[in-house]
C-alpha cells in the first residue's frame, strides 16, 4: 500500500539520525577543527592542504547545482575559477586590495560570462553541451595565457591577500575560516534552494525536460540561472584559490580541472548536497597519499611518487566503473533502500 | 595536479604553435605567403580529420563520447618514434608500429573500459576516459622519459617544394596527400562496401541492426578500432612535425572536439569540412589576424589583442555556428 508513503510527502518527515546524516555532520564537524588538529600536531602544512579541499569542495558544490541537480554536464567550470582568480590577481596588481571590490568585480565579470557563455551553451544538450562548455573553457584559458601584461603563461604572483576590512587573511587559520564558513552558508542555501519551487523545477527539467515545459515552465530560464549561480560560487572558490596560493596562472582553469570537479562531484555523490565535499577531500587526500606514499620498498615508492597521476587515473576510471553513485550517495541510496522497505514492512502491518 | 597537467598543456600548446610553422608576424603579406599559410591550414586541417573521423564515427555508432581519442593520437606517435628509432631511422617500420600499435590498443581498451560504459551516459564515459587521459599520459612519461622523443620524417620526403619562390617542406604535402586519401577511402567505405553500410545503419538504428541479426559488438569493436588505427594514423604524420611528448594529445583533442560539434556531431562529412575549417581558420588568424589588426589599430593595443583573439578565433567560430544552427553545419541526415 502505498498510503504511508504518500502522508510522508505532504507532512516533513522528523529529523532522523540516518547514516547519511550521521556522515555529514561528521565530514562537517571534522573540516572544522582541521586547524586545531594542524596547531596540536605542529603541521601547519595541514591548514593549507585543508583549505584548498575546502576550496575545490565549494567549487564541486557549485558544478553539483547543474551536474547533479540539473543534469547539465558542464565540463568548463574551471573557467569560473579562472575568473574569480584572475578578478583577484588583476586588481590586486594595479594595486586594489579592497576584498568587497574584488568580489564585487568578479561576481559581475563571472556572472555577464556565465550569462553570455550559458545562453549559447544552453542551446544544446548531451554530447554536445560537454564539448562546447569545454571549448568555451579553452578559449577563457588561451585568452588568460595571452595576457602578458599579467604574466601571460607564467602567472603572476599577488601583491597581498584580499583586504576585507576586520579580517586578516594573512592568517592562515582566518582564511581557512573564511573558506569554511562560505562552504557552510553555499550548503545551507543550496539545501534550501534545491527543495525551494526553483529546485523542483531544476530537478524536473533533469528527468524530463520536455514535461517541464509542457507544464508551462520556462525551462531555459530556470537552467540558465541555475548555470549562472553554480558559476558564481566557483568565481568565489576561484578568489578564495587566489588568495590561498598568493598567485594567478592559466593553469587555474585548465581543462583537467573541470574534469577533476567532476571526478569529485561525482566520487562523492552526484545530486546530493554533501556529495561533492566528500569527494573533494577524498580525491585531493588520494592524490596527496599517492604523492608522498611510502612502503618502504624505495623503487617502487619512487615509481609510485613521481607517476601518480597514473594511479589516480586508473582510480577514476574504477570509481566511474564500480562505485557507481559515489561514497556520500552510496549511503544516501542505502538509506532510502532501507526506509522504502520499512515502509513496506509497515503498510503490510496494516493491512 | 594542475601544475604538472598544465605543463604538458603549455608545452604542447607550444609545439603546436610551432607546428603552424613560418614566420611568426611577417611584414609583407605575400602571395606565397598566403598561400604558405594555406597549405599549413589544409595540413593541420586534415591531421584533425584523421582524428574527428574517427571520434564522430564511434559517437554515432555507440553514442559514446571518447576523450582518450587524444591518448590514441599521443600513443600512436609515440609508437611511431619507437620504431623509428629502433629500426634505424626506418619511416615503414614507425607506420607499422604506429597503426598497428593503436589499432590493438583501440580493441584492448574498447573491450576493457568503453564497452562496459555504452548503456551509461556521456557523463560516466567521460569520466571514465578522461581517467584513461592521466593514466596514458603518465605511462609514456614512465615508458619514455619526460623529455620529448624525436622522429624524423622518410629520407625521400625531407626536401622541399619550390612554392611561387618560397621553399615548402614537402612532408607537409604528404600529410595532406594521405589525409586526402584516407578522407576518399573512408567515403568509398562507408558508401560503397558492405561494412560501410552496415556502420551507416548502425548509426541511425543500432537495435533495428542488432534485431536483424547483426553481431553489433563485433561492429563497435571494428568501429572503434578503425578510429584508434586513424588517431595512430595522425600521430605518425604528426610525429615529424611536432614534439612527440606526454600531454601532447589533449590540444589536438579539443581542436578535434570543436571540429566535431562544428561540423555536426556524428557526420564524417561534417568533420571533413569541419576539420579543413578549423584547420585553416585556426592557421591563418594566428599568421595574419595580428597584422590585420595593426592597420585598423594602434600598434600597442594590436600587440596585445591579437594573438589572443587569434587563439580564440575558433571557439568564436564554433560559439557562432551553435548560436545559429545548434546541430552544427552538416548535421547527419536521419531516415
Amino acid at each position: 500500500m502505498a498510503e504511508p508513503a504518500a502522508v510522508s510527502v505532504l507532512v516533513p518527515a522528523p529529523r532522523r539520525i540516518t547514516p547519511p546524516r550521521v556522515f555529514a555532520a561528521l565530514l562537517l564537524i571534522g573540516l572544522g577543527l582541521v586547524p586545531l588538529w594542524a596547531h596540536l600536531a605542529d603541521e601547519p602544512f595541514l591548514v593549507t592542504l585543508f583549505t584548498r579541499i575546502l576550496i575545490f569542495a565549494l567549487a564541486a558544490v557549485g558544478l553539483n547545482l547543474v551536474l547533479g541537480f540539473g543534469a547539465m554536464v558542464s565540463f568548463g567550470h574551471a573557467m569560473y575559477l579562472g575568473i574569480g582568480a584572475y578578478a583577484v590577481g588583476i586588481l590586486s596588481f594595479h594595486g586594489v586590495d579592497n576584498g568587497w571590490l574584488q568580489l564585487a568585480a568578479a561576481l559581475a565579470v563571472g556572472a555577464l560570462v556565465a550569462l553570455a557563455v550559458g545562453a549559447i551553451v544552453l542551446r544544446t544538450s548531451g554530447m554536445a553541451f560537454i564539448m562546447i562548455t569545454l571549448a568555451f573553457a579553452q578559449m577563457l584559458y588561451f585568452l588568460a595565457v595571452s595576457l602578458r601584461d599579467y604574466g601571460g603563461d607564467d602567472g603572476l604572483p599577488l601583491n597581498g591577500r584580499s583586504d576585507f576590512g576586520g579580517i586578516d587573511l594573512n592568517d592562515n587559520t582566518a582564511l581557512y575560516y573564511l573558506a569554511y564558513a562560505l562552504l557552510l552558508a553555499v550548503l545551507v542555501a543550496f539545501g534550501r534552494l534545491i527543495d525551494a519551487r526553483f529546485g523542483m523545477v531544476l530537478r524536473g527539467c533533469k528527468s524530463n525536460e520536455r514535461r517541464m515545459a509542457t507544464l508551462g515552465f520556462p525551462t531555459l530560464r530556470y537552467k540558465l540561472s541555475a548555470y549562472v549561480l553554480s558559476a558564481l560560487v566557483c568565481v568565489v572558490a576561484g578568489m578564495l584559490m587566489a588568495n590561498l596560493t598568493r598567485f594567478i596562472a592559466p593553469s587555474y582553469m585548465a581543462w583537467t580541472v573541470s574534469g577533476e570537479l567532476i571526478v569529485m562531484t561525482v566520487l562523492g555523490g552526484l545530486g546530493t548536497l554533501i556529495g561533492p565535499v566528500a569527494g573533494a577531500t577524498a580525491l585531493l587526500l588520494v592524490e596527496e597519499a599517492f604523492s608522498s606514499l611510502k612502503l618502504g620498498v624505495p623503487w617502487l615508492d619512487d615509481i609510485i611518487n613521481q607517476h601518480w597521476l597514473a594511479l589516480i587515473g586508473l582510480f577514476i576510471v574504477f570509481v566511474v566503473l564500480v562505485l557507481k553513485q559515489g561514497v556520500y550517495g552510496w549511503l544516501v541510496v542505502r538509506e532510502q533502500r532501507r526506509e522504502a522497505a520499512a515502509a513496506q514492512a509497515a503498510a503490510g502491518e496494516v493491512r | 595536479l594542475p601544475s604538472a597537467a598544465s605543463r604538458d598543456q603549455r608545452a604542447t600548446a607550444a609545439a603546436n604553435a610551432a607546428n603552424a610553422a613560418t614566420p611568426a608576424t611577417p611584414a609583407t603579406v605575400t602571395t606565397g605567403l598566403v598561400l604558405t599559410q594555406l597549405l599549413n591550414g589544409l595540413q593541420l586541417g586534415v591531421l584533425l580529420f584523421l582524428l574527428a573521423s574517427g571520434l564522430t564515427l564511434v559517437f554515432g555508432i555507440m553514442s559514446v563520447v571518447n576523450l582518450a581519442h587524444g591518448s590514441l593520437y599521443m600513443m600512436g606517435a609515440y609508437f611511431a618514434a619507437a620504431a623509428f628509432n629502433a629500426f634505424g631511422g626506418s619511416f615503414l617500420a614507425a607506420a607499422v608500429a604506429a597503426v598497428g600499435g593503436t589499432l590493438l590498443l583501440g580493441l584492448v581498451v574498447e573491450r576493457l573500459v568503453l564497452s562496459t560504459l555504452y548503456r551509461r551516459d556521456h557523463l560516466d564515459q567521460v569520466l571514465a576516459t578522461f581517467g584513461l587521459i592521466l593514466f596514458f599520459n603518465e605511462v609514456v612519461r614512465f615508458i619514455w622519459g619526460p623529455a620529448s622523443v624525436y622522429m624524423n620524417a622518410p629520407e625521400w620526403l625531407r626536401g622541399t617544394v619550390d612554392l611561387f619562390g618560397l621553399p615548402y617542406p614537402s612532408y607537409r604535402f604528404a600529410i595532406i596527400a594521405v589525409g586526402l586519401a584516407v578522407g576518399a577511402g573512408l567515403y568509398v567505405v562507408i558508401h560503397r562496401t558492405r561494412v560501410g553500410m552496415l556502420i551507416r545503419a548502425g548509426a541511425s538504428n543500432p537495435e533495428m541492426v542488432s534485431a536483424l541479426g547483426v553481431n553489433i559488438r563485433g561492429l563497435n569493436t571494428t568501429v572503434f578500432a578503425l578510429g584508434a588505427a586513424l588517431a595512430g594514423l595522425a600521430g605518425l604524420m604528426a610525429g615529424p612535425i611536432v614534439s612527440v611528448q606526454s600531454g601532447m594529445g589533449e590540444p589536438v583533442l579539443i581542436l578535434t572536439l570543436v571540429v566535431i560539434v562544428t561540423g555536426g556531431i556524428g557526420s564524417i562529412r561534417g568533420a571533413f569540412y569541419g576539420a579543413l575549417i578549423v584547420g585553416i581558420v585556426d592557421t591563418v588568424g594566428r599568421a595574419f589576424l595580428p597584422t590585420l589588426l595593426r592597420e585598423f589599430l594602434e600598434r600597442s593595443v594590436a600587440q596585445a589583442v591579437g594573438p589572443a583573439l587569434a587563439s580564440m578565433l575558433i571557439y568564436l567560430l564554433m560559439a557562432a555556428v551553435l548560436a545559429l544552427k545548434p546541430q552544427g553545419l552538416f548535421p547527419v541526415r536521419h531516415g
